[in-house]
């Protein structure tokens, strides 16, 4: 108990610092989800028409993921400058391998008699995306979303290196003045958000399943949010 | 004068692995008729019914829809014009009940009051009350509301011909029977060109006006069911019926078809008949009869289990003719 004491009032007297790095740090994973999402959904819908042109693709979005995240900061620094800039790049980049793959995924499990129904009746290739692959491929992209945004908020902390800011910043003062307090905080907080956000978007997840009719064990969260919608 | 709405002309489907599903067929299909394709699985039957969708498309020969080859129509608006059932798989489980149903009205952009009435319209005649069912998913139905699901959506832009492959394939056999009995009073509403897909001749024959019985990519015979049972073209078809297909007759024909009109008790009453002391068909429970639309194999039962000769064929009060042992062996095909 009393270990935590300089923790608790670490993170009392800098509370609105961290607040404003938090902020800061949801901002950048916002920017770069946001031009991340509609990149990687689109090749991964591209790729869904041929099957060797997909394992290729998600091949080389699974060697982008294995460069150091310093290395490749490096790398874009010449290019795009200091700052967000080459972070957000680095971030859409990482976050390519799991929306790429579960959207490919997604769209290659939707049982062919369903799309051959779809085909049948009259739907267009794109009415056929629109009113029947995506929509029962949407869960599995929304897990993909998710597992990707857990990896960018570790890899967007390090993008304070380069000066992008958010909660980075914390943790490389803390390792330069050697305040062990500062360090734990932060990094804690950093956990804190990648749950949070892994569990509202779970929640998002199971609720996309419910609308489509799919049986599932259900969150408290989703239960109290279903419940009102439904 | 009857016309068709179908044409079949020298047909012939090969995939490009060389497999030939379907050689060199050629039949016509008469508007407001069902026609059952029947034969054992891989004869070719599932695909005929896509070569008309155009979800496979003809190796050589012709097809015509309404007077037009198929090839020179647009794809997509031909299927629209089709509706097409499937076993119950063919339900989008992530939509509702009602967002199935109106998907093709939808695809052909109708305006959302009309599809709402619409749906509505069609659960209603398919028994399925649109304020339970609309808002539900496939998969809180049973199989039997499922394929009823199936049948609303394809009659939902009120297509003139309907694919329905195997519709009923899935189900246990009293639903299945029940969703015949259903879907032959549906159809004598509707009165759509249809085409039935099914493996179980039972099945072919209580559906179809006519019936094509496949063989390898073949039709071995283009029929209405009484010529197919009473004359079979070949033993392959004979063997395709089933050692029970005299049973089968007897529940095929009607009393009516049968009957011997002739006999002196018809036009009369069956009071007249008692006060007239006939002892035809009379044993200690009174005269037994059957209705001119039952089947012979009512009949039959009557006849052995009432230990009398023959039965009284009766059209209300009235008594129009006359069914005996005799009768039903002279018109069943072995008895010639």
């Amino acid at each position: 108990m009393q270990l935590s004491v300089p923790y608790v009032s670490f993170f009392v007297e800098r509370f609105d610092e961290i607040l404003a790095l938090t902020v800061e740090h949801v901002e950048i994973i916002a920017v770069a989800m946001g031009l991340a999402i509609p990149i990687g959904v689109t090749v991964g819908v591209l790729i869904s028409f041929n099957e060797r042109v997909a394992s290729t693709v998600i091949w080389l979005t699974g060697i982008m993921m294995t460069i150091p995240s310093i290395a490749l900061f490096g790398l874009l620094i010449p290019v795009l400058g200091i700052g967000s800039p080459p972070v957000i790049f680095a971030l859409v980049m990482y976050s390519q391998l799991p929306i790429v793959r579960n959207t490919y995924t997604g769209i290659s499990q939707v049982a062919d008699a369903q799309t051959e129904v779809g085909e049948g009746m009259g739907m267009t290739r794109k009415q056929r995306l629109r009113y029947v692959q995506l929509p029962i491929a949407l869960p599995v992209i929304m897990a993909g979303l998710r597992n990707a945004v857990i990896i960018i908020v570790g890899v967007a902390a390090i993008g304070a290196f380069i000066g992008a800011g958010g909660l980075g910043d914390l943790i490389f003062k803390g390792i330069r003045l050697q305040n062990m307090n500062m360090i734990v905080v932060t990094t804690v907080v950093l956990s804190l958000l990648a749950l949070t956000l892994d569990y509202g978007l779970g929640v998002v997840e199971q609720l996309l399943r419910l609308h489509n009719g799919e049986e599932i064990e259900r969150a408290k969260l989703t239960h109290a949010i279903w419940s009102v919608i439904a | 004068m009857t016309s068709t709405i179908i044409d079949f002309e020298n047909v012939t489907k090969e995939y490009p692995d060389g497999t030939v599903a379907i050689e060199d067929i050629s039949f016509s299909v008469e508007e407001g008729t069902t026609t059952v394709f029947v034969g054992p699985s891989g004869c070719g039957k599932t695909t005929t019914m896509k070569l008309v969708n155009r979800l496979e498309e003809l190796t050589s020969g012709k097809i015509y829809y309404d007077g037009q080859e198929i090839r020179s129509l647009d794809k997509i608006d031909l299927r629209r014009n089709i509706g097409y059932v499937i076993q119950e798989i063919g339900l989008f489980d992530h939509m509702t009940v009602a967002e199935n149903v109106g998907m093709v009205p939808t695809l052909l952009e109708w305006d959302r009051a009309r599809i709402d009435d619409r749906v509505d319209e069609l659960l209603d005649l398919m028994d399925l009350p649109a304020e339970t069912y609309r808002d539900q998913h496939p998969m809180e139905l049973s199989g039997g509301q499922r394929q009823r699901v199936g049948v609303a959506r394809a009659l939902a832009a009120d297509p003139d011909v309907m694919l329905m492959d195997e519709p009923f394939g899935a189900l246990d056999p009293i639903t299945r029977e029940k969703l015949q009995d259903e879907f032959l009073e549906i159809q004598a509403q509707i009165d759509k060109t249809i085409l039935f897909v099914t493996h179980d001749i039972d099945e072919a024959l209580k559906m179809g006006d006519k019936i094509a019985i496949y063989r390898n990519g073949q039709i071995v015979q283009y029929d209405t069911p009484k010529e197919i049972l009473t004359n079979p073209a070949n033993d392959f078809v004979r063997e395709f019926i089933g050692s029970d297909r005299l049973i089968k007759e007897l529940k095929f024909m009607t009393a009516g078809d049968v009957m011997d009109e002739t006999a002196d008790v018809t036009g009369k009453t069956l009071s007249e008949l008692g006060a007239a002391g006939v002892e035809f068909a009379r044993n200690g429970q009174g005269y037994l009869t059957v209705e001119r639309s039952e089947t012979t194999h009512v009949a039959l039962m009557k006849i052995y289990e009432g230990h009398v000769e023959g039965v009284l064929v009766t059209e209300g009060e009235e008594v129009v003719g006359t069914v005996t042992e005799a009768d039903l062996k002279r018109n069943l095909s072995e008895g010639r």
